[in-house]
């Protein structure tokens, strides 16, 4: 089991930072998570920690590809409002 | 009669000569920091985004090695980054500390003027420690001529409060935009704190908490604190003037309201949720609200986390990491720049030294003799004016003026109030992706809306001095109540305001009592 950063991500490293396991690396375009190293911190936090520092929406997903901070949950713009404004599908 | 001043020190009349500012062309602004004991003063008077004074001649750069953040700010989006758009949290490239010190190193020995090289993001740097220390440690190693700063959303502040002191980093800047929780749960949304996301009024609590912790921590050993404000009208704009209190109660020496930067493009919770930005003359009014409790800082410029040069001015395109990664450590004789820093420098402290000189020497202006025609008569109204100013003189054509300087004229003399751009920070993809470089292009040229928008900047302004004006902006100017003036071109600006005031009032136009415009509220 291990979490996947995808296209989303915007390199800010906020997730190194707090990896305890130091399973997330720099590439391109965007940081990786080693699948071989990422626990998804259970056992350790309640909450993975990358997925709880991570600024941007669906940037942090799942092995089923489901976002850990879906649209609207980080920045708490009403989805109707994402879905009007064209930025839903950009989101997810 | 009281001069409307931004410092809480006595108000010292101005003389009729311009204030003896003349060629600094920011006002009475040197007294802003009038307050300060002699020790702080020293180490603040050349310090270009504390000494709105030293902004004209000294230069700073900022080095994005931070890109962690550890809150959401409403105001903030980490998705974006145009190099066209300027506003905090936004660069162009991140630099690791080795490239950063090249980079400062190469910058220090083109540009003599630079004094101080602040961290300021475009994450948080506390939330970055490791690159933010790193880069210090050399830096504090290679250039010690150079002074450290750092700024931070507070949160981290406690926990690096003596890895700061250890650094000799004697400049913070902390963003506080409240003191009450729930106002800071319409500002953030969440914080990353002791390994879990917080949300709601809780995280504000936490933040505010540790932010004012922070700040007495770092007063307590010794290190000036600047507390940076986001005015977010309907939010916080009633609770700022109890935000400024409370800092300065607890030591912070400078306070800095800026206005929000909410534009759609940028993709924020309050670009997209439309989110009003405040007016000029609503910063300007809270900044006003806010001077009596503490000196006010009017010149900021809200820079980039990788901003270059003077304030106002960015020279980040001539030091990209391409060009930077050309040099070799090696090409760069910091010694020899480091002495020729210190002439530089030493030339311009003496020349602020004398400038104050003479300004002490001059006689108290305001005893009211109306018979002397070089006297301000105490009945004339105030008087806003915007100058296209350029390096303390009024040097810049209108239509190529990013930003207007916006003068106050009273009888007790010339103020620098605020500033105030002209463009969009981004106006689309036309322009896009050339960089910080000012377009050279007149506005007269460009659509009309363009025209339009820069006049609609310069509400409550009766009067704009420039270099030099088109046919069709000085007609558009007249027509909207602002008397265009290029009479002055290359004076200093408060000699050059002054001479106008002046005129206006031999012209008797000062004796009405002023229209609804945004200089009447600051008649004495």
């Amino acid at each position: 089991m291990a979490l996947q950063i995808v296209h989303a991500c915007v390199n800010c490293c906020a997730c190194v930072e707090v990896c305890p396991n130091e399973a997330i690396y720099a590439d391109t375009p965007h940081f990786l998570i080693d699948e071989a190293k990422c626990t998804e911190c259970l056992g350790e936090y309640a909450d993975p920690q990358c997925a709880a520092i991570c600024p941007i929406e669906c940037a942090i997903v799942n092995e089923l590809g489901d976002p850990l901070n879906p649209p609207g949950s980080l920045t708490g713009i009403p989805l109707e409002k994402l879905i009007e404004l064209g930025l839903y599908k950009a989101a997810a | 009669m009281d001069l409307p001043v931004i410092s809480n020190t006595p108000p010292t009349p101005l003389t009729p000569s311009g204030g003896g500012c003349s060629s600094s062309g920011c006002g009475t602004a040197p007294d802003a920091l009038g307050h300060l004991p002699d020790h702080i003063r020293a180490k603040v008077q050349d310090h270009p985004c504390y000494s709105e004074e030293a902004h004209h001649y000294f230069a700073r750069m900022h080095v994005a090695v931070a890109p962690a953040c550890n809150i959401q700010c409403n105001y903030c989006n980490r998705k974006y980054d145009c190099a066209n758009e300027s506003r905090p949290g936004v660069v162009s490239e991140v630099l690791s500390p080795d490239q950063a010190i090249k980079k400062v190193l190469a910058v220090a020995a083109k540009i003599p003027q630079m004094t101080v090289l602040g961290i300021a993001g475009p994450g948080d740097p506390l939330a970055n420690p490791g690159r933010t220390f790193e880069t210090f440690r050399q830096l504090a190693e290679r250039a010690p001529d150079i002074k450290l700063c750092v700024s931070t959303n507070g949160l981290n502040l406690p926990q690096y409060a003596d890895e700061i002191a250890k650094y000799n980093i004697d400049h913070v800047t902390i963003t506080i935009n409240c003191i009450d929780p729930e106002i800071g749960a319409k500002i953030y949304p969440w914080i990353f704190w002791e390994n879990k996301r917080i949300r709601g009024v809780e995280c504000a609590r936490i933040l505010i908490e540790q932010q004012q912790k922070g700040l007495e921590m770092l007063t307590a050993r010794g290190i000036l604190v600047k507390v940076n404000s986001v005015l977010i009208p309907g939010v916080n704009d009633r609770h700022l003037k109890e935000v400024s209190r409370v800092v300065k109660a607890k030591g912070a020496f400078l306070h800095n309201v800026m206005p929000l930067i909410a534009e759609a493009e940028h993709g924020t919770y309050y670009g997209l949720m439309g989110q009003a930005s405040p007016s000029s003359e609503q910063l300007q009014e809270l900044q006003d609200d806010c001077s009596g409790d503490m000196a006010m800082m009017r010149h900021c410029r809200q820079c980039r986390a990788d901003a270059v040069g003077l304030l106002g001015e960015d020279r980040g395109a001539e030091f990209t990491m391409d060009k930077i990664d050309q040099l070799s450590l090696d090409d760069i004789d910091y010694a020899a720049a480091m002495v020729r820093r210190k002439e530089v420098h030493d030339a311009i402290i003496d020349q602020l030294d004398q400038q104050r000189a003479t300004r002490r020497a001059m006689p108290p202006p305001l005893s009211g003799d109306s018979h002397d025609p070089e006297n301000l008569s105490p009945a004339w109204r105030t008087v806003l004016m915007a100058v296209a100013g350029k390096n303390g003189v009024v040097g810049e054509h209108f239509g190529h003026a990013r930003e207007f300087l916006i003068y106050e004229a009273s009888p007790g003399g010339v103020r620098f109030v605020s500033h105030r751009k002209t463009g969009l920070y981004c106006s689309g993809v036309e322009t896009c992706g050339e960089g910080d470089e000012v377009s050279a292009s007149s506005i007269a040229d460009e659509p009309e809306s363009v025209l339009d928008k820069t006049i609609a900047t310069l509400t409550g302004c009766e009067v704009v001095l420039c270099s030099k004006i088109g046919y069709e902006p000085w007609g558009k100017l007249e027509a909207s109540g602002i008397q265009p003036n290029g009479e002055h071109a290359m004076e200093p600006i408060e000699d050059a305001v002054l001479a106008v005031y002046k005129e206006m009032g031999s012209a008797g136009k000062l004796a009405d009592k002023p229209a609804e415009s945004a200089s009447s509220r600051k008649a004495a």
